[in-house]
């Protein structure tokens, strides 16, 4: 067989093949762009954390309407969801967000430091820490709470089956450990028992999900597990939404106050020429119209109007802070969580 | 019709079948079952309203670009790759074929972090990328190429075994007879294997249109924009939204089902069975 003709033939079938490619590329590429010749519309790309996919599905359209009132300009948010450190890492590798809404500061840090898309004393930016609303880490149990757990010391008992996702993945997975490491701190007064209290506990953890969603899902729906640790917002939802009375909530005697945090990525919207709207939009959050609704999705609000008349919803735990227990979220990612850190060594001896 | 071997009892016949028929109907069957029944849950308007809802026609959309556009490359490509190994003998034929193999030995996950790496904002290529405009992962073109890397061997795996087996004397003979490479390819080569691609092409369609994990690294799950058909059921089963996750995933399932009644048709109607050469 002629070798010309073969290789004419395999030429031309990848010069097709890259034109394809080239063209769909292309396509894309002007996706970005405001169509031309409509009305202007602009679209923000939101990228949270798992359990918001609730809360960012009440506001957009109530922000979208705001915001047509004011400037006359059609909004359209566009959201991602997963685990908060996964998501970071997402926007990291080149995800286009406008804003994120995290679960915890140090992953919009590691945004930051990785890809300086936005500067570093970001969390200064908005008021509370960046922080629109804050929430908490609770138990979920089965109806009737068969096997009695009333407090972090009894998810340790050998046969109790705890799930919460991956400390590395997810961000309320890393609250689930730093509230747990705060009550043996508490109890017990040293570090070394806090560390052997804490190896017990994910002793017991048969699968860490990557987000806390799927954890949720693990526990409700695929039945595994005796008890959840999870977001308040994210027990609350899924009560109501998978069956009241067949799951119930326990509040231990502490835990730890969760504040996750929003911020505009400057780089990004600045190349999108969204810097203004995405401005507002965060802003949005803090007006009571938002802190309403925040507060109907169970997450607690910091409006003090808002605060007192949810008051009675929100049950009182004993919360102990990232700043005050832990020496800021720098420091506890470092200790905790990096490669090599503590629960890396406590997971390990776990699975021995 | 078969000859009956000598020491092959009535009774273990049937206790063999009616392991055989069990084993499918829980494996393969009763999930296929389970599937409808939960999208039908809620009823037939929850289950036409799922289908139709704006985020879902875009990811229905999504993923039949995705296969519209990596089904024919991997056609040309695989042919192309099976064409070379089959019929000449060249230096690094081996490493080709270990290559073409790759995508089905590399972890779908992996297969689209490689992407991450080369196109994502650290990455290699990823800052000039940027800088001109070009998105590639958690884009569209990203996630045509990791459904092209993980369904590349398809057509290939199909041709090169049935190629082999046919030989080069058909080929040679046209050549003989003064025929261009190219109008052996078109007139020889191809009406050879004409069943083995299609064969191909179906199983490149299926695996295109429900791949997962390759695809779920690059996404960036943008609902309405990134998300193909799988990764959509994930999102709807993670919103608690089970009628409509599952309505979604019975699309998936009817797609397996027409890509195993075409296959089947085809065979019946032609007399081709898969492995045989003509």
């Amino acid at each position: 067989m002629s070798f010309r003709a073969t290789r004419r033939f395999v030429t031309v079938a990848f010069l097709a093949g890259a034109a394809l490619l080239a063209a769909c590329s292309g396509k894309s590429g002007s996706d970005s762009g405001a169509p031309a010749g409509q009305p202007p519309q602009v679209q923000l790309l939101n990228v949270s954390y798992d359990p918001t996919r609730e809360l960012y599905e009440a506001i957009n359209p109530k922000f979208a309407a705001q915001w047509k009132a004011q400037t006359g300009q059609d909004v359209k948010v566009n959201m991602s969801h997963g685990g908060s450190g996964k998501q970071a890492r997402a926007v990291i590798d080149g995800l286009d967000a406008d804003v994120v809404t995290l679960a915890l500061a140090y992953d919009i840090d590691e945004i930051a430091k990785k890809s300086n898309a936005l500067p570093a004393g970001w969390q200064a930016r908005l008021p509370h820490n960046s922080a629109p609303y804050t929430s908490t880490i609770v138990f979920l149990v089965r109806e009737g709470n068969p096997k009695g757990i009333k407090d972090w010391g009894d998810l340790v008992k050998p046969g109790v089956s705890v799930i919460t996702p991956n400390p590395k993945t997810s961000g309320g997975a890393r609250w689930n450990f730093l509230a747990a490491w705060a009550y043996a701190k508490q109890k017990f007064g040293s570090d070394a028992a806090a560390q052997d209290f804490v190896k017990k506990l994910y002793g017991n953890v048969p699968v860490l999900d990557s987000g806390a969603r799927g954890s949720t899902t693990t526990f409700v729906e695929r039945g595994i597990g005796d008890v959840l640790l999870a977001w308040e917002n994210e027990a609350f939802l899924a009560q109501k939404q998978l069956g009241q009375g067949k799951f119930e909530i326990v509040v231990p005697s502490i835990s730890i106050l969760a504040e996750p945090p929003v911020a505009v990525v400057d780089a990004n919207a600045r190349r999108h020429g969204t810097g203004k709207v995405a401005e507002a939009y965060l802003k949005y959050l803090y007006t009571p119209e938002a802190q309403e609704i925040i507060a109907r999705n169970y997450y607690r609000p910091i409006d003090p109007a808002v605060q007192a008349k949810h008051a009675a919803e929100f049950p009182k735990v004993n919360l102990v802070t990232i700043d005050g227990a832990f020496g800021g979220w720098q420091a506890a990612q470092k200790r905790f969580f990096a490669d090599g850190g503590v629960f890396d060594t406590i997971f390990a001896a776990a699975r021995k | 019709m078969t000859p009956r071997l000598p020491h092959q009892s009535r009774g273990l016949q049937l206790t063999l079948i009616l392991c055989a028929l069990v084993f499918i109907g829980f494996f393969l069957l009763l999930p296929l079952v389970a599937v409808f029944a939960e999208a039908l849950a809620k009823g037939f308007g929850t289950y036409t309203a799922a289908l139709v809802d704006p985020d879902a026609l875009s990811a229905i959309e999504l993923t039949l670009l995705v296969a519209a556009i990596s089904v024919p490359l991997n056609v040309v490509f695989g042919l192309c790759a099976a064409w070379a190994i089959a019929k000449f003998d060249f230096r690094g034929k081996s490493v080709l074929c270990t290559l073409i193999d790759l995508p089905f030995s590399v972890s779908p996950v992996v297969a689209g972090l490689v992407y991450v790496l080369l196109f994502g904002a650290q990455g290699w290529f990823g800052p000039w990328l940027i800088d001109h405009g070009v998105r590639i992962i958690f884009a569209v073109p990203g996630i045509i190429l990791a459904t092209i890397l993980v369904t590349f061997p398809f057509v290939a795996r199909e041709l090169i075994p049935l190629m082999e087996e046919q030989g080069r004397t058909d080929e040679e003979a046209a050549l003989a007879l003064g025929a261009s490479g190219f109008r052996t390819f078109l007139r020889v080569t191809l009406p050879n294997i004409k069943w083995g691609l299609l064969y191909g092409v179906l199983l490149c369609n299926a695996r295109a249109m429900g791949e997962f994990g390759a695809v779920s690294v690059v996404s960036g799950h943008l609902r309405g924009l990134t998300n193909t058909m799988p990764l959509h059921v994930e999102i709807l089963y993670n919103e608690y939204n089970f009628a409509a996750a599952f309505a979604v995933a019975s699309l998936l399932a009817l797609l397996a089902l027409v890509t195993l009644v075409l296959k089947t048709s085809l065979e019946w109607k032609f007399g081709y069975s898969h492995g045989s050469t003509r």
